[in-house]
């Protein structure tokens, strides 16, 4: 469904992404590790046409998406949450999930100043979608508070209810349980494979590897800017360039040699 | 009774029909804040609509209500124009870019005598603005602007305004809705000018330049951008507090400043702010 082709991306210079090759099937949950820095948060913004990559392709359900512009890529299906969470503050949260089904209210200028039936019916809509995404991330009862009294992890599910409003097929998760506890994380697991099971194709950023290793079929590693590692859950687990890139080398052999 | 409604309307016409106006340049400049945007471009779309209507009327004697629309149109083409290339810009530096243009149309105005009579101004503009020309005016626009909030539209300014890239991801247009807003905002600001120079018989460029812009953005701050309410209360404030103070004579527009630097300091969000008024009476009850 997804495809980078040899995706490279440098800031002045600064290799952030080399020759990233990453396939997403349709309907599985693919994870996407790795140590801090190592360039995640680039691969999730060059998907969303934020940055154009460097030189490689991108291909969303056969389609190039080189100069597509973002809201022109998540009209085509691919919706995304953030790591430093960007929901709508000010707004409700009716009216933050409202908003991602922006591009599916298709009524006229004129029959929303005049309020016709057809408007009214398309906002009422809506609205009905809106609470339904909420109940799933279990934020519905909540509906009408402003967003910014949320505590934060109730703010990163409102961002997944809000992506999910756009209709997209692909779902990018950045780092969805950072700053959670325990059970919100088990909660969100849950959550997370119930919008799965709907269908949806997700692909998710996450450090926290008993998530990641529970929930993904398929999980890439990337240090450096390049993929090191590509497999299923057990594979990765047991790859010595993994557990190298996330634990360092053995420290045995240095430390006894520096003593 | 109606004698001292005669004389009432005799003496304060002016005023009262000025409230009208100044309610629809506070509009037009809340439009473009509303969507995050620092535009101080809407004085000088006040000129061009007022300079386009009387140029209209006095040239052609097209009726009043073609004036009104040319009033409107033009500002709106010429915010289509330099819409596109500027809006890129944000914060001060729209600001900057946008003050820049105002003073363009003030110099072109200026330099223009024979079309437009120079610094000289235009003189002799048939006072054709009927009380009800400006109610309908204010009425319909408060009435677009309170649809608008309420629809999708006003979903995607105010997006756009907290958080313009995550706007866009979730399927927003942001560019194409910036553009609206500052055209719609420009014919608005238009229109006033339209109408005010069919109620003051001269309009001159120096009318338009910075001092009023920056009047135009002060009524609209101060009144609080939250809802279509605050705009209204400071284009009413702005306009009457100087005559409320006519009694301190010397001393007036001190006050006048006076009272403008305490509500800011006091009310940082503007005088009508819903959540501060809640949270005010919800103390009060507990």
């Amino acid at each position: 469904m997804l495809e980078l082709r040899s995706v490279s991306r440098n800031f002045d210079g600064l290799q952030v992404l080399q020759d990233v090759n990453l396939s997403v099937p349709k309907g599985s949950i693919f994870g996407l590790i790795g140590p801090n820095g190592a360039g995640k948060t680039t691969v999730f913004n060059l998907i969303t046409g934020l940055l154009p990559p460097s030189s490689g392709s991108i291909h969303f359900k056969d389609q190039p998406l080189a100069g597509v512009v973002p809201f022109r890529i998540t009209e085509r299906g691919i919706a995304r949450t953030f790591q430093n969470i960007r929901i709508f503050k000010e707004m409700t949260l009716l009216d933050n999930v409202v908003l991602g089904c922006h591009r599916h209210l298709g009524y006229s200028s004129g029959a929303m100043l005049l309020s016709l039936p057809g408007y009214r019916a398309a906002e009422k809509k809506a609205r009905a979608r809106a609470h339904e995404l909420l109940t799933w991330v279990r934020l519905d009862h909540k509906a009408d508070l402003i967003a910014d009294n949320l505590s934060y992890g109730e703010q990163r599910k409102l961002e997944i209810a809000r992506a999910l409003a756009t209709e997209p097929e692909l779902l990018l998760l950045d780092e969805p349980v950072a700053g959670m506890n325990d059970s919100e994380k088990t909660e969100l697991m849950r959550e997370i494979r119930h919008i799965h099971s709907r269908g949806y194709t997700v692909l998710m950023i996450e450090h926290d590897m008993r998530f990641v290793m529970g929930l993904c079929e398929q999980i890439a590693v990337l240090n450096f800017g390049r993929i090191i590692a590509q497999g299923a859950p057990d594979e990765i687990r047991q790859n010595p360039e993994v557990i190298e890139a996330y634990l360092g080398r053995d420290d045995d052999e240095t430390t006894e040699t520096t003593a | 009774m109606f004698e001292t409604l005669d004389n009432f309307w005799s003496v304060y016409s002016n005023l009262v029909l000025t409230l009208g106006t100044n309610t629809l340049l506070a509009l037009s400049i809340y439009l473009t804040l509303s969507c995050g945007m620092l535009a101080m471009a809407n004085a000088a779309f006040m000129g061009i609509g007022a300079y386009a209507a009387s140029l209209l009327t006095l040239n052609t004697g097209a009726p009043f209500g073609v004036a009104l629309l040319a009033g409107m149109a033009l500002p709106a083409l010429v915010a289509l124009l330099i819409g596109k290339p500027t809006l890129r810009l944000s914060g001060v530096y729209l600001a900057m870019a946008t003050l820049a243009f105002g003073e363009v149309v003030r110099i072109f105005v200026l330099n223009t005598e024979t079309l437009t009579g120079g610094a000289l101004g235009l003189n002799g503009i048939p006072q054709s603005t009927q009380w009800w020309h400006v109610l309908l005016s204010v009425v319909v626009s408060c009435y677009v602007l309170a649809r608008m909030r309420r629809a999708r539209v006003g979903r995607a300014f105010e997006a756009i305004k907290e958080d313009e890239t995550a706007a866009n991801l979730m399927g927003v247009d942001a560019n194409s809705y910036k553009l609206l807003a500052f055209v719609l905002g420009a014919a608005m600001a238009g229109l006033a000018g339209a109408l005010n120079a069919h109620l003051t018989f001269f309009i001159g460029p120096n009318e338009y330049g910075f001092d009023r812009g920056v009047e135009i953005l002060t009524m609209t701050i101060l009144g609080g951008i939250n809802n279509l309410v605050g705009p209204v209360l400071g284009a009413f404030l702005i306009t009457l507090l100087p005559e409320l103070l006519r009694g301190l004579k010397d001393y007036r527009l001190a006050a006048n400043g006076l009272i403008l630097v305490l509500i800011v300091l006091f009310l940082p969000r503007g005088i009508w702010d819903p959540a501060r008024m809640r949270k005010f009476f919800s103390r009060r009850a507990g």
